[in-house]
């Protein structure tokens, strides 16, 4: 029981703590109301976006097992010629030679395809990302209003950048395989396109915030406008646009390991293939090979970055 | 007053490091670098590049012509863009679903344990190290062509990226608040629900519209292998020469694009008050 104390009145009778409680109340329904409102919103559009693609609990049920069994084969390799189909990934059969069906040298056998594969995709990443680094440096400095009073072309080059970075890369590379041909050309000219597009638009902003007085001062010593943005601007917004470059170079490995889908070149077309034909043992392989790639790269463009753009900047 | 030729000596022999030139050992290097880019277009054809920009040209121009507009399958394109919409939407939400219980188990200071912290973080990088399109791929296989293969597909990779997501918000967030109700005598779930959720909640209402919004991006090339939404159509167009469809359908992608982009960061300002 709670009793008042003598020289304490009940808070219960102030009516400024009643009016505390009503008002809390109040707001905390609001706000409960409010959630739940938020909620039932969202269960219901899911609920209907999941009925009308049919996206139900029965297609669900009946393929998870499917799914099960085909991720069960792509990492349990089963022999050739047993009957038995039952997951037979033991460690002591992944040391076997090249003639036993569970051996990492069975599983591996074309690691000398997939390396020079995924050497070209590195290679396509690479060329891919200094031609849309040279697009968008060139670009980015007519393209930034300060130092460029022509408001028609500032316009005009942002809008094509942002054409350039707007097109899904994939469908981009699907559409030039047309005129350049199957390979990798046209997934090069694809990332090239599309990371002169993204470069350009960050490259922009980069210059935005730049120091304009090493500017003024190239201009006050009469400098050209060439010169004003060689020794006035860039040292400033290099570092960034490195660092930029470096990140985009890690989207780029990625995005380069599915662009062979539609048959622009690299490890891509290769793990299309493998995956129609459902060879396991090779689609795993590759999938393995490409998670360290990428994971690779990642950690040595981390490096790079915070050893290289540290130093300068 | 002007720099004489006596001037700039001076200035020279004050500061020898600014004035020296790069040195061979960086031209040697840069040249290197320019003879690499050489070799790597010598390796991929670009002599290539001229011969197909007629035809690129004479794609362009194909893309610009819509006379034939009123012709078009528009009921198709517009159900499959919506399809599209509505993949990103179902795998965006379960992979919220799915990532918000990781993501907790994920964060160092509330599940202590370097081997466990290590498994739950590779499991997430394994999950999101292989492109959408892949595991996509792989869907198809086992699930039959559709919209349900691309769902799952953005669901497993998604869940990977907000797990991540979610287990550093939880990293970084304030420990007093938690101390705080622990100190109240709260037990593990008191203290997540009552010390952490409230700090990291906007953070993940954030990112889950962000990933809705990305995910909207990546769902329209998944028709490219067969797993619903416009992708399909588009391919279907670009196989046909359709080139007038194709950029129908991209800008159909760009207008529906900008749409969502627009609704999330009207419900960012609603719900967590920063665009």
């Amino acid at each position: 029981m709670n009793r008042p104390s003598v020289d304490r009145p009940d808070p219960t009778s102030d009516p400024a703590y009643r009016l505390f409680v009503k008002q809390f109340g109040a707001v905390r329904r609001a706000r409960l109301n409010r959630t739940l409102l938020t909620v039932a919103v969202a269960l219901l559009l899911f609920v209907c976006a999941a009925a009308w693609t049919g996206f139900l609990p029965a297609t669900i049920a009946a393929g998870l097992p499917r799914i099960g069994e085909y991720f069960g084969k792509l990492f349990s390799i089963q022999p050739k010629f047993s009957p038995v189909s039952m997951p037979v990934l033991a460690l002591g059969h992944l040391t076997g030679g090249v003639r036993e069906p569970q051996s990492v040298a069975y599983w591996f056998y074309r690691i000398g395809t997939y390396l020079s594969l995924l050497w070209q995709t590195i290679q396509m990443a690479i060329l891919a990302t200094v031609l849309g680094f040279t697009a968008a440096f060139v670009l980015s400095f007519p393209a930034t209003s300060r130092f460029n009073n022509r408001y028609g072309i500032v316009f005009a080059i942002r809008r094509l950048l942002e054409t350039m970075r707007s097109i899904p890369l994939i469908v981009l590379a699907l559409i030039l395989v047309w005129p350049f041909g199957i390979g990798p050309l046209a997934g090069v000219l694809a990332m090239a396109v599309h990371t002169a597009g993204s470069l350009g638009k960050l490259f922009c902003e980069l210059n935005e915030n730049a120091d304009l007085r090493p500017v003024d001062g190239i201009r006050s010593t009469g400098g050209s406008w060439l010169a004003q943005i060689r020794l006035g601007a860039v040292p400033q917004v290099l570092p960034g646009f490195l660092s930029y470059a470096l990140l985009r170079f890690e989207i780029n490995v990625r995005s380069s390991t599915i662009i062979g889908f539609v048959g622009a070149g690299g490890i891509g077309q290769e793990l299309k293939r493998v995956i129609g034909f459902n060879i396991y043992e090779e689609v795993s392989a590759i999938c393995i090979l490409i998670l360290l790639v990428v994971v690779m790269i990642d950690l040595l463009s981390e490096q790079v970055r915070h050893r290289f753009i540290g130093s300068m900047s | 007053m002007t720099a004489t030729e006596l001037d700039i000596a001076a200035e020279r022999d004050r500061f020898p490091e600014v004035f020296r030139g790069q040195g061979w050992p960086r031209r040697a290097l840069m040249a290197g670098v320019i003879a690499y880019l050489f070799y790597l277009m010598w390796l991929f054809d670009f002599s290539r590049v001229f011969g197909g920009l007629p035809k690129a040209w004479t794609i362009l121009r194909l893309m610009l012509d819509w006379t034939g507009f009123a012709g078009w399958d528009h009921a198709e394109l517009w159900r499959s863009m919506l399809e599209t919409i509505a993949m990103a939407y179902l795998g965006s939400v379960l992979a919220v679903v799915f990532a918000a219980p990781l993501g907790f188990l994920g964060a160092r200071n509330l599940i202590p344990g370097r081997i466990f912290h290590f498994v739950t973080r590779r499991l997430f990088d394994g999950l999101r190290g292989l492109d959408q399109l892949i595991w996509a791929l792989v869907f198809v296989r086992a699930m039959g062509l559709g919209p349900v293969a691309g769902i799952m597909a953005i669901a497993v990779v998604e869940t990977g990226v907000l797990a991540k997501l979610f287990a550093e918000a939880v990293e970084t967030i304030d420990r007093g608040q938690v101390d705080g109700i622990g100190a109240t005598g709260g037990g593990f779930v008191a203290r997540v629900r009552f010390g952490v959720l409230p700090q990291v909640l906007p953070t993940m209402i954030g990112q889950t519209l962000y990933t809705i919004e990305a995910n909207t991006r990546e769902a329209t090339i998944l028709g490219l292998v067969g797993a619903g939404g416009i992708g399909l159509r588009l391919s279907e167009r670009i196989q046909i020469n359709a080139w007038d469809q194709v950029a129908y359908s991209i800008v159909l992608i760009l207008i529906s694009v900008a749409a969502i982009d627009t609704i999330s960061r009207f419900l960012r300002l609603r719900l967590i008050g920063e665009a």
